[in-house]
C-alpha cells in the first residue's frame, strides 16, 4: 500500500514541481473550444488526481459491498476501507477520536445536521445565533430556518471594505442570549481568512459553542481541531481534490453524545422495537442509511495525496500565485478587486467597469479559462459591496503563472470588444 | 474573436448594452413587474403604460449582463404601439428563437430586429439572460403580482 502510494504520487516534498503535479490530474490535458483548459474555478470544486480516481475505481472493481452488516469477505473489506478513511480524516484534522468524525454528503449537510439536532434541542425563543456577513448561503439558511421555528434571532458580524470581519463588533454582539456561533473559516467569495481561533476563545469564555465552516480552508491551510478548540467543524471532500457527495462533520464527543439523532434509519440504531429504539454509538448514530462508501474512500485517498504534496507546500505555491495574479490583474484597466484582506487564500474576486461578470465568463470560456461568475451563494455579501455579482478566479496546487497570463490577456481582449 | 462568440455578441447587442433605450423608471405606469434570475442575482423592473389595449409606453430598470440588457432594450423599442395580442405574439416568436425551436433557418424577415439574438441558442446557459425581460414583460402585461423568475 505504502509503495503503491509513493509510485502514484509523483511529487517530492523537497521541491515543488508544478508540472509534475499537473501530470497527476488527467483532466488538465483537456481542450476547451480548441484551447488548453485553464481551470480557475477551484473554490467551486477542485479537480481529482489519478490517485483518487483509481481508488474509487478500485473500490467498485474489487470490494463493493455494503458495510457494517455482512459477514462475508467483501463486506468486511469494504467496512475496513470505509473505516480506514475515517481514521485518515481524524488524523488529517487532528481529532482525538475517530468517533468524532461523521461522514455527511458535504459541508451543507453537516451544518444542517448541527442546526437541526443541536439547534432544535438547545435554542429557545428569544435566543440568539451569531453568523457573519460573509457566510455562504449554506451557513445562513439552516440557522434562519431554526430561528424561524424557535422564534430566535440571527445576529450578523459586519464586514469592512477590505472584506474582513470587524472583530470588535463580534464581541459586542455576544450576550447572555447568544446560544451558538457558526462562522466561516475562509470566505468562498473573497478568500478572507477569519480569526476563528480568537472567536472561539472569546465564545468559550461564555460557554458558547462554535461551528467552523472549513469548506474553503482544509485545502489551503493546516486545520487542527484541537488547536482551534472548535466545537464543530464541517468540510466537503470535493473541495480538497476528493469526490463530490462526501463531507465531514467533526464534533466534540460530549456535544455529539447529548444530541438527538438527525435522521433515522439503518446503521444508526443498536436495537429497534415498535415501542422503542436505542441508538448506535458515535459516529454511527448520525450516519443513517448506506453512506457514500466509495466517496469516503476517495476522500481518504485525496487526504493522502494532499498530505504527500504537503499542505504547507501547497500554501506557499498558492501564495506566490496569488501575489503574481494580484499584480498582473491590476494592469487591466477599470478592474477592481473585491476582497483585499491582509490574510487571504488564493481567491481573486473582481469586477470590471461596465462589463457584467456573465459576459466575462462567456468570453473567458472561449479562451479555455474556467472561472466562476455570479453571487457565489453569498448574496448578502454582494449586497454589502453594492454589486450584483463578481468574477472569481481561484487557484489550486496545479495552477501556474502562465495560466494567470492567459486569464489577464483574456480580460484585456474583452475590454477591447466592449470598448 | 471566435465565430460563435461573434454571433452571440453582435454589434447591435453591444450597442444596446452600452446605451440601453427606454432605461428609466416610469412614474405613470399602469402595469409593473419585477423579474429575477436566481442563477446570477440579476433583476429587472418592467414598466408598461397601457391605454385601450395598446402599449403606449414601456421602460425598464435593473441590472444584468450585456445579453439581458440588450434584450430588454430592444424589446422596449419593439413593443411601443403594439396591442397586447401583438406583444404576446412577439414574445412567443422571441422565445422560440432563443430556445432553438425555429430550427436552423429561421425566417429573418419575420423576426426583424430580434434576429440578432439567434446566436443565443448556441449558449444554453445564456437563454435565461435573453428571456428575463420578456418573461417579466408578460407578467406585467397580465398584471401578475408574482415575481417573474427564469427558474
Amino acid at each position: 500500500m505504502k509503495a503503491e502510494t509513493e509510485a502514484a504520487i509523483t511529487v517530492s516534498k523537497k521541491k515543488y514541481d508544478v508540472n509534475k503535479i499537473r501530470e497527476d490530474f488527467p483532466i488538465l490535458k483537456k481542450k476547451v473550444h480548441g484551447k488548453n483548459l485553464v481551470y480557475l474555478d477551484n473554490a467551486a470544486t477542485t479537480q481529482k488526481p489519478t490517485y483518487v480516481i483509481d481508488k474509487v475505481n478500485e473500490y467498485y472493481t474489487t470490494m463493493n459491498a455494503n458495510i457494517h452488516r455482512g459477514v462475508h469477505a467483501l463486506s468486511q473489506e469494504a467496512t475496513e476501507a470505509f473505516e480506514g478513511a475515517r481514521i485518515q480524516v481524524k488524523q488529517f484534522i487532528n481529532a482525538l477520536g475517530k468517533n468524532q468524525i461523521i461522514f455527511t454528503r458535504g459541508t451543507t449537510e453537516a451544518i444542517n445536521l448541527v442546526a437541526s439536532s443541536y439547534g432544535r434541542a438547545n435554542v429557545k425563543e428569544g435566543d440568539e445565533i451569531i453568523i457573519s456577513h460573509m457566510e455562504h448561503h449554506s451557513n445562513i439558511v439552516p440557522w434562519q430556518l431554526l430561528c424561524k421555528e424557535k422564534n430566535a434571532k440571527l445576529r450578523v458580524i459586519p464586514v469592512n471594505d477590505d472584506g474582513e470581519l470587524i472583530y470588535e463588533e463580534f464581541e459586542k454582539l455576544v450576550n447572555e442570549r447568544t446560544k451558538f456561533i457558526s462562522i466561516v473559516y475562509v470566505s468562498n467569495s473573497l478568500g478572507t481568512i477569519n480569526p476563528v481561533k480568537d472567536i472561539i476563545n472569546y465564545a468559550h469564555q461564555f460557554n458558547i459553542p462554535v461551528l467552523v465552516d472549513a469548506a474553503q480552508a482544509v485545502n489551503h491551510l493546516t486545520v487542527d481541531v484541537q488547536d482551534l478548540d472548535c466545537d464543530f467543524l464541517a468540510f466537503s471532500g470535493h473541495k480538497i481534490y476528493g469526490p463530490t457527495g462526501i463531507g465531514v462533520l467533526y464534533g466534540k464527543v460530549e456535544l455529539l453524545e447529548a444530541m438527538p439523532p438527525y435522521q433515522g434509519g439503518g446503521d444508526m440504531i443498536s436495537k429497534v422495537t415498535f415501542e422503542e429504539t436505542t441508538y448506535n454509538e458515535l459516529p454511527h448514530k448520525f450516519e443513517a442509511g448506506t453512506p457514500d462508501i466509495a466517496g469516503a474512500i476517495g476522500l481518504g485517498a485525496a487526504i493522502e495525496y494532499v498530505t504527500k504534496v504537503g499542505i504547507d507546500n501547497i500554501k506557499e505555491h498558492e501564495r506566490i500565485l496569488l501575489e503574481y495574479a494580484t499584480q498582473k490583474i491590476a494592469q487591466v484597466p477599470g478592474l477592481r478587486i473585491i476582497g483585499t484582506a491582509k490574510e487571504k487564500t488564493s481567491v481573486l474576486s473582481f469586477v470590471l467597469e461596465n462589463i457584467h461578470p456573465h459576459d466575462i465568463g462567456t468570453f473567458l470560456d472561449f479562451e479555455g479559462v474556467a472561472i466562476r461568475t455570479g453571487h457565489h451563494c453569498t448574496q448578502p455579501l454582494m449586497k454589502r459591496f453594492n454589486i450584483p455579482a463578481t468574477s472569481r478566479a481561484s487557484f489550486a496546487m496545479y495552477n501556474t503563472k502562465e495560466e494567470v497570463d492567459v486569464l489577464v490577456s483574456g480580460l484585456k481582449k474583452i475590454i477591447e470588444v466592449f470598448g | 474573436m471566435n465565430q460563435e462568440l461573434r454571433e452571440l455578441y453582435q454589434q447591435v447587442i453591444l450597442d444596446h448594452n452600452k446605451s440601453p433605450r427606454n432605461f428609466r423608471k416610469m412614474e405613470n405606469a399602469t402595469q409593473f413587474a419585477e423579474g429575477y434570475n436566481p442563477l446570477c442575482g440579476d433583476h429587472i423592473d418592467i414598466f408598461l403604460l397601457i391605454e385601450d389595449g395598446i402599449v403606449k409606453d414601456v421602460s425598464f430598470k435593473g441590472e444584468g449582463c450585456a445579453i439581458s440588457k440588450a434584450s430588454a432594450s430592444l424589446m422596449t423599442s419593439l413593443l411601443k404601439g403594439k396591442t397586447k395580442e401583438e406583444a404576446e405574439k412577439l414574445f412567443e416568436k422571441f422565445h422560440a428563437l432563443v430556445t432553438g425551436k425555429l430550427g436552423d433557418n429561421p425566417d429573418i424577415d419575420e423576426l426583424g430586429k430580434l434576429a440578432v439574438f439567434a446566436g443565443v441558442q448556441e449558449f444554453p446557459v445564456r437563454v435565461k439572460c435573453a428571456s428575463l425581460a420578456w418573461h417579466t414583460m408578460m407578467n406585467a402585461l397580465h398584471n401578475k403580482d408574482a415575481k417573474a423568475t427564469t427558474e
